[in-house]
């Protein structure tokens, strides 16, 4: 009961000197404002680069052929035509991986009644799905038969079916590629862009059978330019990168001493590496926003320092007619935190606004978790304590008669 | 016999400085009683108040208030002596510029514990035994001294204690006024029983007590009864 009361007069004394209390909230204002707006923005980042990871599919690896040299000038991997189909299989086989999908892509120019579009033709398996990590939408992915028979089937990705047929349905659709006549039997999920900005729906997917006989020809049978493949989890992937080195050196007979026809690139710990910048970008924002909590905290304690000298003849008086030591330190330990918690409240819906704004004028994503809001209150709140208490403590010490001559 | 609601024996108080303020002060009050102290300022009628109201401590010696030694107990047990047991008046009201009057009368029922209700009604109670029950929602400033001081009257009555000390209360008021202010030490002394310790340099203000105690240079000089 005397705790309310207690609240009360804290309550009191705030309202008693409304511009103090106010520019004394305005620390924390900012504070709370600036830390919640920036945790929306550092977990806005984490959640897009999250989002471009999963889009790419997880624990995967792309087997890329070597390159191949002219007169001393080295070309870029995939100029030698050193992967094919068979490691693809023998791949496949290997205890720690997944699931294994070939591909060779080319542009090509497609075209739907009065509309033609050039795009990216990939002719790979249907295990093309599991290694992305994709879905087919509308219609159903190519089969195992579509491969053997090299049947003109296609998959298309969202931004080729926009650019086409607009609101059209392309199920069932015959779209032209180089002239060739393919049947539309899917639609692929959308991906978005991918972690270095290519818009992964400006693509489809044909039989890897169709595209090297019947689109871009092959020099020689069978080859692919890179082989996707899919480790069974995250803790095998190394193991996974060792067996397919060990694998592809027997199988393309390379000695110990001489230079991989191929290489193996691991995407996920690039992606793992871009998703880490951003986590420690968003904790650094949160660290250098806290920063400022600590100066709202700081000008609290200024303050309510000030107010404890300028009452003391209050405070002596309150003691002369029977508040303990521990009424007085309440008084103005509540008065503090009721300072710095009413502060954290306008400045989390400032901090709110303002990272809405920030979204809409930027075109970003801003994440605002209620665990962010709870973890600026509650620091504020401690703040209000930590900061209140000193002042509060040389308030209640003060001797009764010490307090009530002082002038 | 019952033992005395104050009892000083052998009380020696002493600043930093090495002359003492108070120098082997002994005396008993009886509940009931209606006590000045006089002496000139300086003389330490003002320290010996302060210990009696248990706002300061004796540097030796001892001081009992209803059979306690004062000198034993902690700060909160004092705090409890001086919300229940005593009511202070001042010379400078020393009212709380930013609350209602009503307020102030109700704060030493807030650190008595008492739920709000029970507060008002009692400060309510007071502010019109004191004559300014329409005057309850405006602050010490819009009054007058005397009614101040009344206010400050009706703080120190709130826990009815049985001991009222009163330093100088008429110190910043008018002779007329002192008066009015004097007539109601009289009255509740004699209906209530409450025993009044009143700290004055003025000999027609002392004259309303029924016993003097004069201090001079730290010591007693005279104690007589009228």
């Amino acid at each position: 009961m005397i705790i309310g009361a207690l609240l009360g007069e804290g309550w009191a004394a705030m309202l008693a000197n409304r511009m103090r209390t106010l520019l004394t909230m305005l620390g924390m204002v900012f504070g709370v404002g600036a830390v919640i707006m920036m945790m929306a923005i550092g977990q806005g980042a984490e959640l897009m680069v999250n989002e471009s990871i999963a889009s790419m599919g997880s624990n995967l690896f792309i087997v890329l052929s070597g390159s191949s040299s002219a007169g001393g000038t080295r070309q870029g991997s995939g100029t030698v035509p050193t992967l094919t189909l068979a490691d693809a299989q023998a791949i496949s086989e290997l205890p720690q991986i997944a699931a294994v999908a070939p591909n060779i892509f080319n542009s090509a120019q497609l075209i739907y009644a009065s509309n033609n579009w050039s795009t990216q033709v990939a002719g790979t398996t249907p295990a093309i799905i599991e290694v992305r990590d994709w879905q087919v939408v509308a219609g159903e992915g190519f089969k195992d038969s579509d491969i053997r028979a090299a049947t003109r089937v296609l998959l298309m990705g969202q931004t080729v079916v926009k650019n086409l047929f607009g609101d059209e349905n392309p199920v069932g659709k015959i779209v032209r590629v180089k002239n060739s006549p393919f049947l539309i039997v899917g639609i692929l999920a959308q991906k978005g862009q991918s972690l270095d900005g290519r818009d992964q729906d400006d693509t489809v997917l044909v039989p890897i059978t169709t595209a090297q006989r019947q689109l871009f020809g092959n020099q020689f049978p069978g080859m692919v330019r890179m082989i996707l493949v899919k480790a069974k989890s995250a803790a095998v992937m190394a193991k996974a990168e060792q067996e397919m080195n060990d694998l592809l050196h027997t199988r393309h007979r390379i000695h110990a001493d001489k230079d991989n026809d191929f290489s193996v690139r691991n995407l996920t710990a690039v992606a793992q590496a871009a998703a880490s910048t951003t986590a420690a970008m968003s904790t650094m924002l949160g660290a250098i926003a806290s920063v400022s909590l600590l100066v709202g905290g700081i000008g609290i304690m200024n303050i309510m320092l000030v107010s404890v000298t300028e009452r003391t003849r209050e405070i002596g008086i309150r003691m002369a007619i029977g508040a303990k030591n521990s009424d007085i330190l309440l008084q103005f330990l509540f008065e503090a935190v009721m300072i710095s918690l009413a502060g954290s409240f306008i400045g989390a819906a400032l901090g709110v606004a303002c990272a809405y704004f920030y979204s809409q004028i930027n075109d970003t994503l801003v994440v605002v978790t209620l665990s962010s809001v709870l973890l600026a209150f509650g620091v504020a709140a401690s703040v209000g304590v930590f900061f209140g208490f000193y002042p509060a403590r040389k308030a209640a010490n003060l001797k009764p008669i010490e307090a009530l001559r002082f002038q | 016999m019952p033992r005395p609601l104050i009892s000083v024996s052998g009380l020696y108080k002493q600043y930093l400085i090495n002359v003492p303020v108070l120098k082997d002060i002994n005396f008993n009050i009886g509940s009931g009683e209606f006590v000045a102290i006089m002496g000139h300022s300086g003389s330490g009628k003002s320290t010996l108040m302060n210990i009696l109201g248990c706002l300061d401590t004796a540097t030796a010696g001892h001081y009992y208030l209803q059979d306690r030694d004062t000198a034993t107990l902690s700060s909160d047990e004092l705090a409890n002596l001086r919300n229940q047991l005593i009511g202070f008046v001042f010379q400078g009201f020393n009212l709380l510029p930013r609350s209602s009057l009503l307020e102030n009368i109700a704060l030493p029922l807030l650190y008595a514990g008492k739920s709000k209700p029970e507060r008002r009604e009692k400060a309510l109670q007071m502010l019109s035994r004191v004559g300014l029950a329409e005057f309850g929602e405006r602050r010490p400033n819009q009054l007058s001294g005397g009614q101040q001081q009344r206010v400050a009257i009706a703080r120190a009555l709130v826990t009815d204690p049985k001991l009222i000390l009163a330093d100088e209360p008429t110190g910043n008021l008018d002779t007329q006024t002192s008066e009015d202010i004097m007539k109601i030490f009289q009255t509740m002394n004699a209906e209530q029983k409450i025993t009044i310790i009143l700290v004055t340099h003025e000999p027609d203000i002392a004259a309303h007590a029924q016993r003097m105690i004069l201090v001079r240079d730290g010591q007693i000089a005279s104690d007589t009864r009228t």
